[in-house]
């Protein structure tokens, strides 16, 4: 019977581990082989070239350009979104007018609980090409509200403006990204008894103290798992930047993920690309590692 | 129920796991695969079958199906059918060239025919350099389909095959002849009584009028400001003569800090400094800026002559779309100010490893007939490499004004390749320091420097193969 049962259990876990073998993981392992050879994608000739791909990478300073974009993303796109989520979610869950009976959201909590979500439906592709045109300095919905309501100095060509563009993909990935985090924290936030929020109330808590004080220690570990989220996400960050900047103008919107297409699918340097890859892997790696132990806190048992 | 514990079904998910890996590993490799021997189908060379082309072999053709859609291609196909109508024809078009045909290319088993071409374009310097494309020169010596007497490279407009010429191996046929300047609409010129400037002062000076007018006079291509590279390099080129385009194409040192090449950057950064450039330019991409010239907001746009059918949908009728070459900076211009940048574009190519080269190349050969030519010139709007294949073909009236420029512009028309050799070069470096240039950020010497250090970089990187023109 015992056997039985493993059998069964096995016939069931093969197919999608083959699969996942076969797509994710031996892709994988190969990038570590090619990283280490000259291979260009156009023949199946390739010599082994050892470390040379690295040492490139190191003296690279499109890669190390790209890549502090990907640190300022890394640091910027938590921490944004997360604050914001959790204003969003806790408006939503608790932000109702004090003075009434019990805890309660903000009028109309249902509608935008709706609303922030939305993003999240769409695509990257889809909103991407939506604020390629937002953005956009004549035709753009920015611009001419800006120029509707008098303040046509604000204007600006955007993503036609180095020092501009980088942010504003910034603030399309935030945009994008909190709808989701608004609904995880929310999620998070019934769990959290009334009873404590009511307790918090009588002592006379103002709203911002209750998050600070109670929210955020009770969320801390589905804050944590939004950050390790948020963090491969910006380490990748490839998508919505091929879309709207393509890295541009003039590399100052690049980030790795985009750097490494580049070189492969551009410049066909397959060997040198995977050995970016190969890189970040590491450095992705590192870093939840890191954000792991940085975060890590008492829990604290309801 | 105790033996399905959670500790059990992993230990067992890791077994699978590591059985169905091991196979996998094993076996499917990217960069394995078929380095098997893959023989060229043939038949003997006849006076009509020049190029050996075996009658019944099969024949895959892929088609970017870009600016000039497929049905020029799938006409060029029905013409090689009634020659061989044994032979079947597997058409296909895609707009991701590299992706669908990358992949192929690595597994030995390649189309016979690809129009390489579009922003996925598989880079030429990787394909040139592994070897991985059929040297055209049997086509280009076998005798022409319908021009009597002539072998194919004979009926060919002058310095068509620069552009798929490496190390001296023509590795590509580019066939839609493509002239590069400055565009505007012939109409509006005549109503508001202005002329097309002979000279850069008298640019400006126009420029002052229009911008008095209440129009902008300029717009470029935001995103992709490399198209505002084009007039410069031409306009110093016409200043100090060709010779300094031969020395970027083969990165000879400094050869971007040609002073003709500071002085025409100079000059055209004016547009910027004056205020001559649409507002906003710089955040729109071709399209878009295109659009905004199409619809008269701007005057004068830099493109090449495929603008005509690119802004086909949206050109007013009353629109009459004209090209001119650049205005002469000086009076002692090298060039006079007719010479104009004419180069074949569009590439096509026949991989190596092509199972019917004979048979791509023999396609080639019916594009490179009047027959074919004047066809696409008929279907596409788009000039060819192909002398006098236009003539007899109703021409609309931008390609009507780029004939006529092209006339003459005669012999004194000259080229560059560098953006074909090093995609990089001209894509992202010199795209850089343009950008940066018509925004004001750095000026006409900061600019040469710029380009400099990118043509420097590209020439110092060892993973990159160097080609030489001459």
């Amino acid at each position: 019977m015992r056997h039985g049962r493993r059998l069964f259990v096995f016939t069931f876990l093969v197919p999608p581990l083959a699969l996942y073998a076969v797509f994710v993981l031996s892709p994988y392992l190969q990038a570590f082989q090619i990283s280490l050879t000259n291979w260009r994608g156009l023949s199946p000739t390739y010599e082994y070239v050892g470390p040379e791909n690295f040492t490139r990478l190191l003296h690279d300073h499109y890669v190390w350009n790209a890549l502090k974009n990907n640190a300022i993303i890394l640091v910027a796109l938590p921490i944004i979104t997360i604050v914001l989520a959790l204003f969003f979610a806790s408006m939503l869950s608790v932000g109702g007018q004090s003075g009434k009976a019990g805890v309660r959201g903000v009028r109309g909590a249902a509608f935008y609980r709706i609303v922030y979500f939305f993003p999240q439906v769409l695509s990257v592709a889809i909103i991407g090409v939506l604020w390629k045109e937002v953005y956009a300095p004549r035709s753009g919905m920015l611009n001419g509200f800006l120029r509707g309501i008098g303040l046509d100095g604000l204007a600006k060509p955007w993503l036609g403006d180095p020092d501009l563009a980088f942010w504003c993909v910034l603030a399309v990935m935030v945009w994008s990204n909190v709808g989701f985090y608004v609904v995880l924290f929310n999620a998070a936030m019934q769990s959290i008894p009334r009873e404590i929020y009511e307790a918090a109330l009588l002592d006379g808590a103002e709203r911002g103290e209750t998050l600070r004080k109670i929210t955020v220690p009770l969320l801390w570990d589905t804050i944590q798992v939004a950050w390790v989220y948020l963090a491969i996400l910006a380490i990748d960050a490839f998508a919505i930047v091929q879309i709207i900047t393509e890295g541009g103008p003039g590399n100052s919107s690049d980030v790795i993920g985009l750097r490494l297409y580049g070189d492969a699918m551009n410049e066909s340097k397959f060997g040198y690309a995977s050995a970016i890859g190969v890189a970040m892997f590491f450095l992705t790696l590192s870093i939840a590692v890191v954000s792991l132990r940085m975060t890590r806190r008492d829990r604290i048992e309801l | 129920m105790n033996t399905l514990t959670r500790r059990g079904v992993l230990q067992t998910a890791a077994a699978a796991g590591l059985l169905a890996t091991a196979p996998a590993a094993l076996s499917a490799c990217a960069m394995g695969g078929g380095d098997g021997d893959t023989k060229t189908e043939q038949d003997d060379k006849t006076n009509v079958n020049p190029l050996g082309v075996k009658d019944d072999a099969p024949l895959e053709v892929v088609i970017f199906n870009g600016g000039f859609g497929e049905d020029y291609a799938k006409a060029h196909e029905a013409m090689y059918k009634e020659k061989y109508p044994k032979a079947e024809i597997k058409h296909s078009a895609t707009a991701e060239i590299s992706k669908t045909l990358q992949p192929r290319f690595v597994d030995g088993s390649p189309p016979d025919f690809i129009n390489n071409s579009g922003a996925a374009q598989i880079d030429f310097n990787g394909l040139v350099s592994q070897n991985a494309l059929t040297d055209l020169a049997p086509l280009l010596d076998a005798p022409s389909l319908d021009v009597p007497g002539k072998k194919v490279r004979d009926t060919l407009l002058p310095g068509s095959l620069l552009p798929g010429t490496y190390n001296g191996k023509v590795f590509s046929l580019n066939y839609a002849y493509t002239a590069y300047g400055i565009w505007y609409d012939e109409k509006l010129l005549a109503d508001k009584g202005w002329q097309y400037p002979k000279t850069w002062d008298e640019m400006i000076a126009l420029c002052k009028t229009i911008k008095a007018a209440g129009l902008a006079p300029w717009t470029y291509q935001g995103k992709h400001p490399r198209y505002m590279s084009w007039p410069i390099l031409s306009a110093a080129a016409k200043l100090a003569g060709p010779e300094i385009l031969l020395a970027i194409d083969n990165l000879e040192p400094n050869a971007w800090k040609h002073e003709a090449i500071k002085t025409a950057a100079d000059a055209y950064s004016q547009l910027a400094v004056d205020g001559f450039i649409l507002p906003g330019s710089e955040g729109l991409d071709h399209i878009q800026s295109q659009t905004e010239w199409s619809l008269g907001k701007a005057v004068f746009i830099s493109c090449g002559s495929w603008l005509e059918s690119e802004q086909k949908k949206v050109t007013p009728p009353a629109f009459r779309m004209a090209i001119a070459p650049t205005p002469s900076l000086t009076s002692g211009d090298k060039l006079p100010f007719a010479a104009l940048r004419g180069t074949a574009g569009e590439p096509y190519i026949v991989p190596a490893k092509a199972k019917n080269a004979n048979g791509g190349m023999e396609l080639m050969r019916i594009m490179l007939s009047k027959k074919g030519a004047s066809d696409f010139t008929k279907k596409t709007s788009s000039l060819t490499c192909v002398a006098g294949a236009e003539e007899g073909v109703e021409l609309p009236p931008g390609l009507t004004s780029v004939t006529k420029a092209l006339k003459a512009s005669g012999d004194k028309g000259f080229n560059w390749v560098y953006n074909s050799f090093y995609r990089k070069l001209e894509r992202n470096l010199v795209d850089a320091a343009c950008g940066d240039l018509f925004t004001k950020r750095i000026n006409a010497q900061q600019f040469v420097d710029a380009c400099q250090k990118g043509a420097d970089e590209i020439a110092k990187d060892t993973s990159i193969t160097k080609y030489k023109r001459s």
